[in-house]
């Protein structure tokens, strides 16, 4: 494969930790907070981007991650995330019996080709005709980042709520979208528009200062523009 | 706005007349929109996760490998009874830090600080501080605040994690935080706390992320215990009046610069260092062998 995702300016990723919590925590199952808690974070938040449970996963881990995803339980991780664990839930050892009790279907492949982060993993999801592929980082401290879904490239940090839209790419749709979530009352933070062809489908990153309600999500997906909309918050 | 070095740190601290855990208060909840009650809150709750793993750890555990495990029994039992060389609140970080590392090693309950590589440091330091001087659990989430200012702006300006910076940056990083934070709580200012930081961390600049078979476990455990005997050292010298002679954010930025030119190989991918010697080779074919038969 090419390249996994472009990074800001000359490979570094801008991290920025917000709270005494980010660096007094979290609370989590060892042994490490980027190999493991930060795994745990990245499968939750393919759970959330994916909106169901897959039925078969395909792990795929560079660098660091494919070196020691071993020692480190990071494959049980990911996993525990997908089944909706918290990064303290004393069940994620046994990730792997849950998700067979599950029938999730699991494969980890660790990738020889570099990445621009040591922490890197890719995930296939699969259930029934629905599949989606997802890249995420853990830059450190159990501090996660989203880089790429579906080949869109994004920065998806789970920590406020967030939508996503995925959308025919034509005119007026930013403004409905945007119309919609300011009518229900909500303030928008900080939006990211990216499409991979022109007028194909392009996607809306949308971080809101209130959480979004069901009801709105289920509102913009009946939109005739609007492709998938899911709801993001760790 | 946060804080973006220490020095901004250390002048608004001083400016307000408080110590760096109550600046940290401060600018917690300012900028996270929460009341003070809920930040000292959640921090007391970090603190019995901190006791908990600590205490879990004392039981004697042993580690899904096999390759670690029980030492911080073995000190605690020598703590207990033998004429110990140095002194009890030495002795207690020591043997709370490895507690809390190898809980982490076992797959238990940990707060990270700010990693869970380095788990055991921050914990075992402020533990035993709170036996030798009767501390309350309020005072010492003051601590965890000092600490946590500290780690917020090693991240922010440099690295927190082995993957990214090398040792230096995960046990390193712990030791300054836990430095700070005992000068604070003897009572040091805030130039006295940074100053212990400073020293600390560079006491551990080249540091490398080697563990054996990319496992936390060796020589993690014990070099939680370093880190430590580390923060003690800085502490005592900048509370006898000592100050580091590179200022503050020129050691952390010498850190950062130092990661950045470490090969991949001592950046926690078990390929170099300890993980690389005869050892660490028979242990990464044993492990990573039989994680593929399963």
């Amino acid at each position: 494969m090419g390249y996994l995702f472009t990074i800001d300016i000359k490979g570094m990723i801008n991290v920025r930790y917000r709270s005494v919590f980010d660096i007094i925590g979290p609370v989590m199952i060892g042994p490490s907070s980027s190999h493991t808690a930060g795994a745990v974070r990245i499968g939750k938040l393919c759970r959330r981007l994916f909106g169901k449970k897959p039925d078969e996963v395909t792990l795929h881990f560079y660098e660091s991650f494919a070196q020691t995803y071993r020692g480190h339980a990071t494959d049980v991780a990911v996993i525990a995330g997908l089944l909706d664990l918290e990064t303290d839930d004393e069940r994620i050892p046994n990730a792997f019996l849950l998700a067979q009790e599950q029938n999730m279907r699991i494969s980890i492949v660790p990738e020889t080709a570099p990445s621009q982060h040591p922490n890197t993993v890719m995930v296939d999801m699969v259930k029934g005709k629905d599949r989606m592929r997802v890249t995420g980082i853990s830059v450190g401290g159990g501090m996660v980042r989203i880089v790429e879904v579906d080949g869109f490239h994004l920065r998806l940090t789970g920590e406020g709520p967030t939508l996503l839209v995925f959308n025919e790419d034509k005119p007026g749709a930013i403004a409905n979208v945007t119309e919609v979530i300011a009518k229900a009352g909500i303030n928008i933070s900080h939006m990211e528009v990216s499409r991979r062809d022109k007028g194909r489908t392009a996607l809306m990153r949308i971080e809101t200062d209130q959480a979004v309600d069901d009801s709105i999500v289920r509102f913009l997906e009946e939109r005739n523009f609007v492709l998938r909309v899911a709801k993001v918050k760790l | 706005m946060m804080f973006s070095s220490i020095k901004e740190l250390v002048e608004m601290a001083q400016k307000k007349n408080l110590s760096i855990g109550e600046m940290m208060l401060q600018k917690e909840t300012e900028n996270m929109e929460v009341s003070e009650q809920e930040v000292i809150d959640r921090m007391l709750a970090q603190w019995q996760v901190m006791k908990r793993a600590a205490h879990k750890g004392l039981e004697g555990l042993t580690s899904h490998s096999g390759m670690t495990g029980g030492d911080a029994k073995r000190l605690h039992d020598y703590l207990q009874k033998a004429d110990i060389l140095t002194d009890r609140t030495f002795l207690s970080a020591l043997t709370y830090a490895v507690a809390t590392n190898e809980t982490n090693a076992a797959m238990g309950v940990i707060c990270a600080t700010p990693t869970a590589g380095a788990c055991g440091v921050l914990p075992g330091v402020l533990m035993a501080l709170q036996e030798k001087m009767n501390l309350s659990d309020l005072e010492i989430v003051s601590g965890l605040l000092c600490a946590g200012a500290i780690g917020f702006v090693i991240a922010n300006n440099a690295f927190i994690s082995g993957a990214s910076g090398g040792c230096q940056a995960e046990i390193g990083s712990a030791s300054a935080m836990a430095a700070a934070a005992v000068v604070q709580l003897k009572g040091g200012t805030p130039h006295q706390a940074a100053h212990a930081m400073a020293m600390a961390l560079k006491n551990m600049l080249g540091l490398s992320c080697d563990p054996l078979a990319g496992l936390v476990e060796v020589p993690c455990v014990k070099r939680n215990a370093a880190g430590a005997s580390n923060a003690l050292t800085a502490a005592e010298m900048a509370l006898a009046g000592i100050e580091s002679y590179v200022p503050w954010d020129e050691v952390i930025d010498a850190m950062r610069r130092i990661g950045v030119f470490m090969p991949a190989s001592l950046r926690e991918t078990a390929m170099g260092g300890l993980a690389d010697t005869p050892t660490g080779r028979k242990w990464k074919e044993l492990l990573w062998q039989s994680a593929n038969e399963s």
